[in-house]
C-alpha cells in the first residue's frame, strides 16, 4: 500500500476489533497490487469552484485492471473527481495515467432536448469516426450492452432512460478504451438490464484488461465488483478493499446516516 | 431588376451554407445567437463607408472581430454565451447607428438590391464551399461536442477550439448573406430552414439534407420573386423561408393526429 496523506483516512489504519483479519487481508491485497503497473497515480489532488474546496488533498492509486468504485453521498464530490481526471475541470496536485490511456467516459445524466434529430446510430458513428474505430465498432458496442439496431435507428431523445444509458455505455466501448470512467453507468437501467451490463463490464476488464472507476450508489454492486473503494465525504475520506471499507461504522461516518447495507457471511468469497 | 445568373448562383452557395450551419446552431440552441452575432456586422459596415471602402469587407472584419470577443470572453468567464452576446451585440447596433446614417442603415440593415460583380459573387462562391466543406468534414466532432463535450473531450477533440472554428465558420455564413438579407434579416436565413428541418427529420443527415433543401429553395425562390416582384431580395427570401416553417408545423400536426389514430 501506498503512503497516504494525512487527511485520508487509511483502509489499515484501524483495524477493528472484531474483525482483526482486515489489517492482515489488505497488507496482502497491497502487496499482490504492487506488483501490477498503475493505470492511475492521484498524488494530492485539490478540485474546487471560486472559494469552495470540493476535492482537499486526495491521493490514491488505481493499478491496471482493477476495477475501483467511488462511493459518497451526493454532493461529496464524485463527478467533479471524475471530471478533474479527465482533464475538464481544472485541479491542482498531480495526477497521472499511464501511457497511452485511451479513455471511455459516461456521463452522469445528459440534457439532451426531446426532438434533437440525431439518432442513436448517428451518435455511435460520431465517435467511431473520431476516434478512427475498427469498421463494425459500432455494432459490436450495440452487441455488448444489449442495444436492439431498432432502438438506435431512434432519435436520442426518444429513448428511455434506461436504453439512453445503454447507448453512453455503447460509445465509452468503442475506440478500444483502455480506461472506462463511469459516472452511476446503470442509472435508470432496469433491474436485469442493470445485472446483465455489470456481468458485461466485469467481463470486458477481465478479458481485455480494462481498467474502470465507477461512481455508485447501489452498495451491493459495488461489494460484488470492485476491487477497491475510494469514499468520498467532507472530512470522511477512505479507501481499501471493499470489505475493508464497507463496514457499517465507516458508511454511517460516511453518509451521516446508519446505512441498512451490511456485508453478510455467506455473499463473502 | 433584370435575371442575374451571379445572384442565382450566389443565392445557392449561400443558401447550401446556411442550411448547415443552421442545423447545428439550431441544435446548439444558438438561435439567439444567429440574429445576435449579425448585427456585429454593423459597425463595420458603417466604418467602410466612412472609409470608402466595400461594406462587406468592413462587415466580414467586424465579424470575425465579434466573434472572437465573444469566444474570449466566454473561454475566460462562465458568462453564459447569450448573455455576452447580448452585452455585445447591442453595443455594436449602438455604435453602428451612430456612424452609419440614412439610406446606407436601411441598405445595411435590410440588404441591398445592387448589381454583383463576378469578383464578389467568386469569391462569395469559395467562402460558402468553404463552409459546406467545414460542415460536412467536421460533422462528427460536432455531433459528439453538442451530445456531451465531455465525451467529446475524451474522444481526443479539443472542444474550445472546435467551437472557436464553428463560431467563425457561423460568422463566414452570416458574412455570404450580409449582401442580400442585411444585417436584420441574415439570421433568420441561417436559422428559419434549419428549424424546419429539425422538426421534420428523424436524423442527422436527414436534418442537413432537408435543411439544405429548404434554405437552398428559400433563396432561389426569393431571388426570382423578388425579380418579378420588384421587391428586396433579402425580404421575399426570409418570407419564403417562414412559408416553410408554417407548413411543417401543418405537416408535424398531421403526422401526430394520424399516429395516435393508427394507435387507437
Amino acid at each position: 500500500m501506498q503512503e497516504i496523506d494525512p487527511p485520508i483516512l487509511h483502509c489499515c489504519a484501524k483495524p477493528r476489533a472484531d474483525k482483526p483479519d482486515d489489517r492482515v487481508e489488505c497488507k496482502q491485497m497491497g502487496s499482490s497490487v504492487e506488483a501490477r503497473p498503475v493505470a492511475l497515480e492521484v498524488k494530492s489532488l485539490s478540485v474546487g469552484f471560486d472559494t469552495t474546496t470540493v476535492i482537499d488533498r486526495l491521493s490514491f492509486d488505481v493499478p491496471h485492471g482493477s476495477a475501483l468504485a467511488i462511493i459518497g453521498p451526493n454532493g461529496a464530490g464524485k463527478s467533479v473527481l471524475v471530471k478533474a481526471l479527465i482533464g475538464s475541470l481544472p485541479s491542482e496536485g498531480k495526477f497521472s495515467w499511464e501511457a497511452n490511456t485511451r479513455i471511455g467516459y459516461v456521463p452522469q445524466k445528459l440534457d439532451i432536448e426531446r426532438d434533437l434529430p440525431i439518432t442513436g446510430g448517428d451518435f455511435l458513428r460520431a465517435k467511431a469516426a473520431v476516434v478512427r474505430a475498427a469498421e463494425g465498432a459500432v455494432d459490436n458496442a450495440l452487441v455488448l450492452v444489449g442495444l436492439k439496431p431498432e432502438s438506435a435507428r431512434k432519435p436520442i431523445g426518444a429513448l428511455s432512460g434506461g436504453q439512453f444509458q445503454r447507448l453512453l455505455v455503447a460509445a465509452a466501448l468503442i475506440g478500444q478504451p483502455t480506461v472506462l470512467l463511469l459516472d452511476e453507468p446503470t442509472a435508470g437501467v432496469d433491474e436485469p438490464g442493470q445485472d446483465t451490463l455489470n456481468h458485461t463490464l466485469e467481463r470486458l476488464r477481465r478479458e481485455r484488461g480494462l481498467t474502470i472507476l465507477f461512481i455508485s450508489h447501489d452498495l451491493s454492486v459495488v461489494y460484488q465488483y470492485a476491487t477497491n473503494v475510494l469514499c468520498l465525504s467532507r472530512g470522511h475520506t477512505c479507501f481499501g478493499a471493499p470489505r475493508t471499507v464497507l463496514t457499517p461504522q465507516l458508511l454511517q461516518d460516511l453518509y451521516g446516516a446508519p446505512v441498512a447495507y451490511h456485508i453478510h457471511d455467506d455473499v463473502r468469497p | 431588376m433584370t435575371f442575374d445568373l451571379n445572384a442565382i448562383a450566389l443565392s445557392v452557395g449561400a443558401g447550401a451554407a446556411a442550411g448547415l450551419v443552421g442545423c447545428f446552431a439550431v441544435m446548439r440552441r444558438m438561435t439567439l445567437a444567429a440574429d445576435a452575432i449579425s448585427h456585429i456586422a454593423l459597425p463595420g459596415i458603417g466604418l467602410a463607408i466612412l472609409l470608402r471602402i466595400h461594406p462587406i469587407v468592413g462587415g466580414v472584419a467586424a465579424l470575425l472581430v465579434g466573434t472572437l470577443l465573444v469566444w474570449g470572453i466566454e473561454n475566460r468567464t462562465r458568462l453564459a454565451t447569450e448573455t455576452i452576446i447580448g452585452v455585445v451585440f447591442s453595443t455594436a447596433l449602438a455604435i453602428g447607428s451612430l456612424i452609419t446614417s440614412g439610406d446606407e442603415l436601411i441598405e445595411a440593415l435590410f440588404g441591398g438590391v445592387g448589381r454583383l460583380t463576378t469578383l464578389e459573387t467568386t469569391l462569395g462562391l469559395v467562402f460558402a464551399l468553404g463552409v459546406i466543406g467545414f460542415i460536412v468534414w467536421q460533422r462528427h466532432r460536432l455531433v459528439l461536442s453538442l451530445v456531451s463535450p465531455e465525451i467529446a473531450h475524451t474522444s481526443g477533440i479539443n472542444v474550445a477550439r472546435l467551437n472557436l472554428y464553428f463560431l467563425l465558420v457561423f460568422a463566414l455564413t452570416i458574412a455570404l448573406g450580409l449582401r442580400y438579407l442585411g444585417v436584420l434579416l441574415v439570421g433568420s436565413l441561417v436559422i428559419i430552414p434549419a428549424a424546419t428541418a429539425k422538426r421534420l427529420a428523424q436524423s442527422l443527415h436527414g436534418m442537413l439534407l432537408i435543411s439544405v433543401f429548404f434554405s437552398v429553395a428559400s433563396t432561389t425562390l426569393g431571388t426570382g420573386l423578388s425579380f418579378t416582384l420588384h421587391r428586396a431580395p433579402g425580404s421575399m427570401i426570409v418570407l419564403v423561408a417562414a412559408g416553410f416553417f408554417v407548413l411543417s408545423l401543418l405537416r408535424r400536426a398531421g403526422r401526430r393526429a394520424a399516429s395516435a389514430n393508427a394507435s387507437k
